[in-house]
């Protein structure tokens, strides 16, 4: 097994079966996170066809107890059967430990768009958090900066919730991990 | 996932034991559910549970791979018996006031923040790459239970005495973390593990800067109950442990 550190170019015996297949596997949503694809978020690693034919997924979940893998498990074979491919494995994989920093640059705009603020950009090596004094996120409604923490634990493992001070409006904001 | 030859093996009880610690340490919080003093409050700790949880079920997922008798996540969670778990009492502890229940989350996930910090460094490529998620999560946990630990000593009246009161009791079972036995011993001897007595140093040194801040008094050391390692629990685990394997022996197998 391979440990890629960033969205990888298809292995296997067929270079472009296994490229096929991880644009079909592109698609499938994140059930947390709606407005973005497993592979937005960094949880698709590799998608390899082996030998005889079949398809061989890795992929590497956002927290260790996130709720959504289940499903996201369950989706992933699902598209993998319409793409052909109806005996797919799926194995996971910790190392390298999932991390904000792989949500891209479109991803985060897509977030914002849909009210969630994106997570800041990477901290500074052995920057530590303090409590309840993390990076204030920019409003994604109105862009105001002057935003307040309410909880740091929101409505899914990887989200916190805001308030805006100017619009007043609450909003999910994805936590630097 | 093979090892390579020159990789020392690691002992299943070592992923275990600490597994069982996340496992009921989630068991037992989780019992704040639907009744935390608020809305943010419950949907916090519900996420920490989480976490915890899924520390648990990778760490117990490994430790049944390592011993290779085909026993998973579920059948060590469920099917076996009190004197079986190796986690330290402080975890099984009764929940108490909310003041004890984030003294014995602060002591808890300080220890473990600092844990997996160290066991990101193993040579057992699984358990350091679980440790190095981990340590990420465990951060959040400190920081939330550091501020109510605050909140509550540098608060009222009564909620500094409930507060010093919750550190006084749960302090001295936070002795049987970094108590080292022949098999954490043998786990930091081929780099698998680390001695957890080397933890305390540092721990001692965070949880005494949360107490000052909090105008708590840092208690001495004296009692050190023991024996979670060795499978010797306090009363309160029986209960608990029954009511998490219930539904699964009642119904072997069931899915939701």
């Amino acid at each position: 097994m391979t440990a890629p550190t960033g969205p990888t170019a298809p292995t296997g015996t067929d270079g472009r079966d296994a490229a096929r297949l991880r644009e079909a596997l592109a698609t499938v949503h994140d059930p947390e996170i709606r407005v973005l694809t497993i592979e937005e978020l960094g949880i698709l690693r590799q998608v390899d066809i082996t030998p005889d034919g079949r398809a061989h997924i890795t992929i590497t979940p956002t927290y260790l107890g996130c709720p959504a893998m289940d499903t996201i498990r369950a989706d992933i074979r699902a598209a993998a059967r319409a793409a052909g491919y109806p005996q797919a494995t799926i194995d996971t994989t910790w190392s390298p430990p999932w991390t904000t920093r792989w949500i891209g640059a479109a991803a985060r705009d897509k977030l914002r768009a849909a009210g969630i603020a994106p997570p800041a950009p990477a901290p500074p090596p052995g920057a530590r958090l303090l409590p309840l004094a993390a990076t204030a996120p920019r409003c994604p409604l109105c862009g105001a900066a002057d935003t307040t923490e309410l909880t740091r634990f929101g409505s899914t493992a990887c989200k916190a919730l805001w308030r805006c001070g100017t619009c007043g409006e609450p909003f999910d904001h994805v936590k630097e991990h | 996932m093979t090892a390579p030859r020159t990789t020392p093996a690691t002992a299943p009880a070592y992923p275990l034991r600490l597994g069982d610690d996340a496992l009921i340490a989630a068991q037992r919080l989780l019992q704040w559910c639907a009744r935390a003093p608020q809305l943010e409050e419950d949907v916090a700790l519900a996420n920490i549970c989480l976490d915890l949880l899924g520390q648990a079920r990778a760490l117990l997922t490994h430790a049944g791979e390592l011993e290779g008798r085909g026993r998973d996540e579920d059948t060590l969670a469920f099917l076996r018996t009190e004197q079986e778990f190796t986690h330290v009492q402080l975890v099984e502890l009764d929940n108490g006031d909310f003041a004890v229940s984030m003294a014995k989350l602060l002591f808890f996930t300080t220890y473990q923040e600092l844990l997996y910090g160290r066991l990101a460094a193993s040579t057992d490529p699984a358990l350091a790459a679980l440790a190095a998620k981990a340590v990420k999560e465990s951060a959040y946990h400190t920081g939330h239970a550091a501020a109510w630990t605050v909140r509550l000593g540098d608060g009222t009246e009564e909620s500094h005495h409930r507060m010093q009161h919750a550190v006084d009791t749960i302090w001295p079972y936070t002795h049987a973390l970094f108590t080292p036995d022949a098999l954490d011993r043998a786990a930091a001897a081929n780099g698998t593990g680390i001695d957890p007595a080397t933890l305390r140093p540092l721990w001692h040194e965070r949880i005494t800067r949360t107490l000052k801040e909090a105008t708590l008094t840092v208690p001495d050391d004296g009692w050190a109950p023991g024996g979670g390692r060795q499978g010797i629990h306090t009363e309160a685990f029986g209960y608990l442990l029954t009511e998490m394997q219930a539904l699964h022996r009642a119904h072997p197998g069931a899915r939701w």
